[in-house]
């Protein structure tokens, strides 16, 4: 890889580290898994079910909440702050600059991931004594919220590169929101006739399709993740992450930076 | 071969809700500044400096025009590998030290990383700061910042620098120290092109400066040459209590201070003034041509400008 975007992915991960408020979203991450090993503990029989399930879905949901909080400051606040400056004018071209900030973040993203599924497998440990060979396809799960953060961390780069932290949140939080439902718009488009279907149908395609991304019911219910998904979820996720980041550079490339 | 070619560079923002309405911010701009130079670039706030120094930097797109730094188009990262750059009011990352900071700066640039170790170290020292280790720059004060601005701007040996208002936020001890800085860099041999609103700084250092009003270039030149478009006044001191008649008679303005008398006449009667001193015995310490400073250049300028402005609507 270009060592230039090393660089400022790197720099760009020691300041998500060095942000005390990241610290405070992965403490609370780590709070809700111990509440499922509480609530597991109430929940006689399906104590492994609640726990995969709650902690599996706090670590999305946090995720989501660390890639959106971040990522909507990654070009704004350098703008704002003129830290951008001295950055691009050195041998930097502004693609590197926002490849290089989505490496940054997406790396931050999976080393949050990564300590919060200890502490999911510490609390499934706790309550279920030991691990099944299904609770190999807990790491399945967290690979797809892996992917989900990949999504979500191109589409906050996207609308941090023209609009302002506070609307590039909503806009991100609302398509997360949208994209969680994809399937449900899917199947009311495949209802619905004329100019309402072809714009249900747009819409449907155009928004990321979380739905798919979501296996943690399937895998605490101990579902096994077909080969097929993982690589069809793998592909998406490049597809739209890639589309995202390649729409954050074209409007960063021709912004002013006033 | 210039150091820095600007060939009518220009920009105008659409504002407005529909941005459809032009606001320009800077007039087509002919400007050219020699290798080794120190060029100082003047106008008030708003005049067009900083969106100037932008648009050489990449910043922001100009609407027609281009430029050429060291022969090369401006937008070369090769070129980019041998400028540095001081934004105006600077603020970098705050949970960086200086070290670490630099150290970015160092990588970005392409500074190898064996040499950068031993630069940061070199350009911290040279810019005034030591004992900062392992200090965040968010403890850092205005002042350290802009010292630490000017390292990141010389830190990869850069040939040419830009610097946007860089004594801003400095002590007058501070600003002595950069105006030092900017010497020694032209000694090394750099072009230095800097943006400034203190004439004093811009009398003291530049080879040539440019004067900017209202986006537009109203005089480039040698700071003698601006400066010594003389009133065509002469100042004689001599020794003395007495004003004599004969001097009074060449249509001298006299001023007594203390043993001493300062006239001030037309430069076409200094031989008559002298001659006038020697009848009456009186000492001459000396004999001035009254130049006009910057200052005075510098308001000139921008009051011609207004009165043509407002003669123009």
């Amino acid at each position: 890889m270009n060592s230039r975007i090393v660089y400022i992915a790197a720099n760009t991960f020691r300041e998500a580290v060095r942000d005390r408020v990241l610290y405070n979203l992965i403490a609370f991450a780590l709070l809700l898994s111990g509440a499922a090993i509480f609530v597991g503990q109430i929940s006689i029989e399906i104590e492994r079910l609640v726990v995969v399930n709650l902690g599996l879905a706090a670590v999305s949901l946090f995720g989501v909440v660390i890639a959106i909080f971040i990522g909507i400051g990654l070009v704004s606040k350098e703008i704002e702050k003129r830290t951008l400056y001295t950055v691009l004018s050195r041998p930097v071209r502004r693609w590197e600059f926002i490849v290089g900030k989505f490496f940054g973040l997406a790396a931050t993203l999976v080393v949050n991931a990564f300590f919060m599924a200890i502490g999911v497998f510490a609390a499934l440990l706790y309550v279920a004594h030991k691990f099944a060979a299904a609770d190999a396809m807990i790491l399945v799960a967290l690979y797809f919220i892996i992917l989900e953060f990949l999504i979500i961390c191109s589409l906050a780069l996207l609308f941090s590169s023209f609009s302002s932290p506070l609307l590039s949140a909503v806009f991100a939080f609302s398509l997360f929101v949208i994209g969680s439902f994809a399937d449900d718009l899917r199947g009311f488009a495949a209802m619905t006739h004329g100019l309402t279907r072809w714009i249900a149908t747009a819409a449907a395609y155009l928004v990321p399709n979380f739905s798919t991304l979501n296996v943690i019911s399937s895998v605490a219910h101990q579902h096994p993740v077909g080969g097929q998904l993982i690589l069809q979820n793998t592909l998406y996720a490049v597809f739209y992450t890639v589309m995202a980041l390649s729409g954050a550079v074209l409007i960063f490339e021709r912004r002013n930076l006033k | 071969m210039a150091a820095i070619e600007i060939l009518g560079l220009e920009k105008t923002y659409m504002v407005g809700f529909w941005r459809k309405r032009p606001k320009r911010a800077l007039k087509p701009m002919h400007l050219s500044i020699e290798n080794g130079e120190i060029f100082g670039f003047l106008g008030p706030n708003g005049a067009g400096k900083t969106t100037t120094l932008k648009m050489l930097m990449g910043l922001v797109f100009p609407t027609a025009g281009t430029a050429r730094i060291l022969g090369k188009d401006w937008t070369d990262p090769e070129v980019k590998a041998q400028i540095g750059f001081l934004p105006e009011q600077p603020y970098f990352y705050d949970y960086l030290t200086a070290h670490e900071l630099l150290d970015y700066y160092g990588q970005l640039s392409g500074v190898p990383s064996g040499v950068r170790k031993h630069r940061i170290v070199d350009v911290l020292a040279q810019v005034g700061l030591n004992d900062i280790k392992g200090m965040q720059l968010r403890k850092f004060s205005k002042g350290m910042l802009q010292r630490v601005g000017i390292a990141q701007a010389i830190l990869h040996n850069p040939k040419v620098v830009f610097f946007d208002e860089p004594m801003s936020g400095l002590d007058p001890l501070g600003r002595r120290e950069v105006r030092d800085l900017i010497e020694q860099l032209k000694q090394e041999g750099k072009t230095v092109f800097f943006s400034t609103h203190i004439l004093s700084d811009a009398e003291a250092l530049c080879d040539r400066v440019a004067i900017i009003h209202q986006g537009e270039l109203r005089g480039v030149g040698a700071v003698e040459e601006l400066t010594s478009s003389v009133q065509g006044k002469v100042e004689v001191v001599w020794q003395g209590t007495q004003i004599p008649a004969s001097m009074k008679a060449l249509g001298a303005e006299c001023h007594i201070s203390g043993e001493t008398v300062r006239a001030t006449l037309p430069e076409a009667q200094q031989d008559a003034a002298i001659d006038a001193l020697r009848r009456e015995r009186l000492r001459l310490i000396a004999l001035t041509p009254l130049r006009t400073s910057l200052e005075a250049y510098f308001v000139e300028k921008l009051q011609h400008s207004q009165t043509t402005a407002g003669t123009s609507a």
